[in-house]
């Protein structure tokens, strides 16, 4: 009796708990056969219901929105780098994940790089990083975003690190981040 | 001769019959597993998957087959080949249908109409532990030896009770004979009315006696990795998971002589006054095959609803509850009898 009224007493937090108790079986629960049928009753309910699988490789599940995933260095209207390795992406990374090398843009190379200062590298370590978007909220070059693809699988950590060969989008398959796009962000 | 040869073919349709029950049991597990959790189940070979038992198979034939070292290499192999020669041989006596009528001579749709019909399943399917025993301890691996123990006791427990309600049957129709038991029970005048409680008796020792969930110990892979075929690969334990298939069907066939009337259904006396009786046979197997399908659906579906019992409960439930009710239902169908014939 005393446990059951610490039982109660006790914070709860879902009214899901249920007090167990030991108490003798009756004699129809006894004979198993109605929670049998009722168990079969389940699982043949559960034969007309939709299917929760998708056929993987043909169809794929939507993706949300919001999700973050493979990250994207981006280029603006005419195809140059937003990148100007200002370094606001690698300090605001709480994983630590990004390194970037910066250099002048020489001259002949405009067409190459939108503004004076590039980055020469850019190296994202994949396995390091968490997808948390930070980077993407500390840019204020409009120049990475994180996509919905996936970042796909390697056998060495040495593959992991992602430089600007991958990172940046080609000219001719652009990435589309507009549902990524905020409202606030400085053009 | 014409009998002769007509039993030869029965023989070998009953033979590719069960086979491929069994081979598409094994899809149809697969997919009403997949549809009571909510998937979608094989799809992939050929449309719906409708190819995958085939693609099973090949797959089992050319996989390696390893024999072990320790093992006892003429037992080893003699396994599997019993077990699947028994699974096979119960067909022999069901009467799958109504007699076909050839040049004026009436062919029977039972390989073999002895006397004894009910009591040659039995003896057969007690054979059957031969199968799991010998392959269990051949393996010479302490996992198969406990598998194959647990099958064979637990088949000779639950054949006491499954024998005792059976008694009930053959009190009520006379006659050890299957055909006389399916003819008793005309139209819609089946076993199950007059027998609920021996039926739900026979239907649990079925499950113990395939091995089939709740009663899956000898195969218990949280305990026993794969029980008695722990050892076995390639086509020899494709033969034990396909007589154990084939073991569904069967037993699923003899339920439905003994209770549900085999063959006979409403209006099979009209059919046979009308229609060709080469038509009405064929007519009337597929009712027996419709009714034995039935039962392989229900073992599956059972399957997907409950847990595997503790091994002491199995025994209890064998011994001190199965076989008490099932003499209490013989006692009961005695003073039935001496009531409801005079």
């Amino acid at each position: 009796m005393q446990r059951l009224q610490i039982k109660k007493d006790m914070m709860q937090l879902t009214n899901r708990s249920k007090v167990v108790s030991n108490k003798e079986m009756s004699f129809k629960e006894k004979l198993y056969i109605p929670a049998i049928l009722s168990g079969m009753g389940v699982t043949f309910k559960h034969m007309f219901k939709k299917s929760v699988s998708l056929r993987y490789p043909e169809v794929t599940r939507e993706f949300s929105p919001v999700y973050r995933g493979m990250h994207v260095l981006k280029r603006d209207e005419q195809g140059r780098e937003n990148c100007t390795a200002c370094g606001l992406c690698a300090v605001a990374c709480p994983a630590e994940a990004i390194t970037m090398d910066a250099a002048e843009r020489n001259k002949g190379e405009e067409n190459l790089y939108r503004e004076e200062k590039y980055a020469a590298k850019y190296e994202i370590n994949m396995l390091r990083c968490i997808f948390c978007g930070l980077c993407e909220e500390a840019c204020p070059k409009d120049a990475i975003y994180l996509t919905d693809r996936i970042v796909p699988t390697e056998y060495k950590r040495n593959n992991f690190i992602y430089g600007k060969d991958v990172l940046v989008e080609k000219i001719d398959e652009r990435i589309d981040i507009t549902k990524r796009k905020k409202e606030y962000t400085i053009d | 001769m014409i009998v002769l040869i007509f039993k030869v073919l029965l023989i070998i349709i009953l033979f590719v019959i069960s086979l491929g029950v069994a081979a598409y049991a094994t899809y149809g597990e697969r997919k009403v597993a997949a549809f009571m959790q909510d998937r979608i189940g094989p799809d992939r070979a050929g449309p719906f998957g409708i190819l995958q038992p085939i693609a099973d198979g090949v797959k089992l034939f050319v996989k390696e087959e390893i024999i072990p070292n320790v093992s006892d290499k003429l037992l080893f192999i003699l396994g599997p080949c019993i077990f699947m020669i028994t699974a096979l041989m119960t067909s022999a006596v069901i009467p799958w249908g109504t007699p076909m009528v050839y040049e004026g001579t009436v062919l029977k749709l039972q390989v073999a109409d002895i006397n004894i019909g009910i009591l040659y399943v039995f003896g057969v399917v007690s054979l059957g532990v031969y199968g799991i025993m010998i392959g269990g301890w051949a393996s010479n691996n302490k996992f198969a030896l406990l598998g194959a123990v647990r099958a064979s006791s637990q088949m000779i427990s639950y054949e006491l009770a499954m024998g005792m309600s059976l008694i009930a049957v053959i009190m009520m129709n006379g006659s050890l004979s299957l055909t006389d038991i399916v003819d008793q029970q005309k139209g819609l005048n089946w076993n199950i009315w007059y027998q609920p409680l021996g039926f739900i008796i026979f239907l649990i020792c079925a499950f113990a006696e395939c091995n089939r969930t709740p009663f899956d110990l000898p195969e218990c892979e949280t305990e026993l990795v794969g029980g008695y075929h722990t050892e076995y690969s390639s086509m020899k334990l494709g033969l034990y998971l396909f007589a154990e298939y084939i073991n569904m069907f069967i037993s699923g066939a003899v339920i439905s002589c003994l209770y549900f009337g085999g063959y006979n259904f409403p209006g099979l006396e009209y059919l046979s006054s009308v229609l060709n009786p080469n038509l009405v046979a064929v007519i009337s197997f597929g009712a027996l095959f419709t009714k034995a399908l039935f039962f392989v659906f229900f073992f599956m579906w059972i399957r997907w609803t409950i847990p595997r019992f503790r091994y002491d409960q199995l025994m209890k439930l064998g011994w001190q509850i199965l076989l008490p009710l099932s003499i209490v239902n013989v006692l009961l169908t005695g003073a039935g009898l001496t009531i409801f014939s005079k």
